[in-house]
């Protein structure tokens, strides 16, 4: 699929842990301020790109990477690690809230880079807790643990935490997979919203999911990548035979 | 590894009564307008009593696709198919009506003597019956070809009626004779109904087009 000035770029990017080579010369690039959706089987090598696009593969044992990631037109390997993950953010599988206030945890990249302003804090605190449609269920209790929150707010907690640090590209990693249809519903209507400021990827094995929040689509398998397209192209008429076979459900 | 077996099951459910729908349908076509050649009323009796069989499958299939929608979140050429017979059903539904309206015609001039023997409308009966016939088949065998070579056919049942329409005028122009007249009204209406279920054709094999490419696009 063409896409002109892409925020993220992969070309030729190829994975191995130890003798397993799981992303094969995979080039994918990735639109500004639109949602992209990763689908595939388990093992499909899905995640592992994800991880690659902020680097959390340099923290796996025995990995070797090979090929050009480029964010913002310069590879990834030569941004400062923690600016690049400010920049490029991520919200993980299971809600990982750390064992501190909601206040706390919102402002804690915030007070990494040094900033002590109280005003300034709380302002940065509003406005994610606000983008992240969480603001209205605890802006009473800022200083409850963030472990009292459902799993779903815990969720939106970890997507205010992830913008608190202004990102440019959001990576979301199965971000509903632990959370009841309810919560899933409002992640992704936040989805929906967050779009019009930010990049997001999402990886997800709920296909109907992808379908609903995704503007383009790629599709994995084997480590390959098989077909990437627009949303509505892929799942009405995709070009690839395993394609549609994955999304029909004819394989397994 | 196939998965998804109730599912798919249950599609070629769908896929198998559409085409039984088809068969009845092209039945009654051609039922209808041997009844108005013939003048045969029990015929054309037995075609306006089948519509209500008809109308019956036609909400049966729209109910188990929905149910498929709603249940199954069908995708690629699954859901083209469900699009494509949610859409087909319809056009069968149509024809089977302008079939009864031509069973009606022969019921209403039973006892009039025919102007003329019916030659060129049980020659579009034909024409129009096989469209159907043959766009029904290129959606068994997904056959993109075949189903635009179908929608071709529809300009040549076009000209035939447009022929007839002239025809039929001017013997009403010529005759001035009142029953005369309200016959050739009749059979000008039989023939109107049969350019249409050419047309309803047609549309079937704009979505077998559709079915096996993706494409939307007019035809015919």
């Amino acid at each position: 699929m063409q896409i002109n000035d892409p925020i993220v770029g992969a070309r030729d990017v190829n994975l191995w842990y130890g003798r397993n080579h799981a992303l094969r010369d995979i080039s994918l690039n990735i639109k500004e301020k639109a949602v992209t959706a990763i689908i595939g089987p388990s093992g499909c090598g899905k995640s592992t790109f994800l991880k690659t696009i902020n680097r959390m593969t340099d923290l796996v044992e025995g990995v070797r990477l090979e090929g050009l990631i480029e964010f913002r037109e310069r590879p990834i390997r030569q941004y400062d690690i923690v600016e690049l993950r400010r920049r490029v953010g991520m919200v993980f599988q299971k809600p990982n809230p750390f064992p501190k206030s909601i206040y706390e945890n919102i402002v804690f990249g915030l007070r990494i880079q040094g900033i002590k302003n109280r005003g300034q804090l709380q302002e940065v605190a509003e406005r994610s807790l606000r983008q992240a449609a969480l603001w209205d269920e605890v802006k009473d209790r800022l200083q409850d643990s963030a472990m009292s929150l459902s799993g779903g707010q815990q969720q939106r907690l970890c997507i205010a935490r992830a913008l608190a640090v202004n990102p440019e590209v959001i990576l979301m990693d199965e971000p509903c997979s632990a959370l009841d249809p309810v919560a899933t519903a409002k992640i992704e209507d936040l989805i929906a919203e967050l779009k019009r400021d930010y990049t997001i990827v999402i990886v997800t094995h709920n296909m109907q999911q992808a379908a609903r929040v995704s503007d383009s689509t790629a599709f994995f398998l084997m480590g390959e990548l098989i077909e990437y397209d627009s949303t509505i192209k892929v799942f009405e008429n995709p070009e690839d035979q395993r394609t549609e076979d994955y999304i029909t459900g004819r394989f397994g | 590894m196939v998965t998804r077996q109730v599912f798919h099951d249950e599609l070629e459910k769908l896929h198998q009564r559409l085409l039984e729908m088809g068969a009845l349908v092209e039945e009654a076509v051609h039922t209808s307008v041997r009844s108005l050649a013939e003048q045969d009323t029990a015929a054309a009796q037995a075609v306006i009593d089948g519509d209500d069989v008809l109308d019956g499958m036609e909400l049966e299939i729209e109910e188990g696709c929905i149910h498929l929608i709603a249940l199954q979140q069908p995708m690629a050429k699954d859901l083209r198919l469900i699009a494509a017979i949610l859409k087909i059903i319809t056009d069968l539904e149509r024809i089977a009506d302008n079939a009864t309206n031509i069973a009606e015609i022969t019921i209403r001039i039973a006892d009039q003597k025919l102007i003329k023997p019916l030659e060129d409308i049980p020659r579009m009966a034909d024409m129009s019956a096989q469209m159907v016939h043959d766009a029904l088949d290129a959606l068994v065998k997904q056959d993109e070809a075949f189903a635009r070579e179908v929608a071709d056919r529809d300009d040549a049942v076009d000209a035939i009626y447009s022929a007839l329409f002239d025809e039929l005028v001017e013997i009403m122009q010529a005759d001035q004779d009142p029953v005369r007249i309200a016959q050739c009204s009749n059979l000008l209406f039989a023939a109107r109904f049969l350019e249409r279920i050419a047309d309803h054709a047609t549309n079937i094999a704009e979505r077998v087009v559709y079915l096996a490419s993706g494409k939307r696009e007019k035809l015919g």
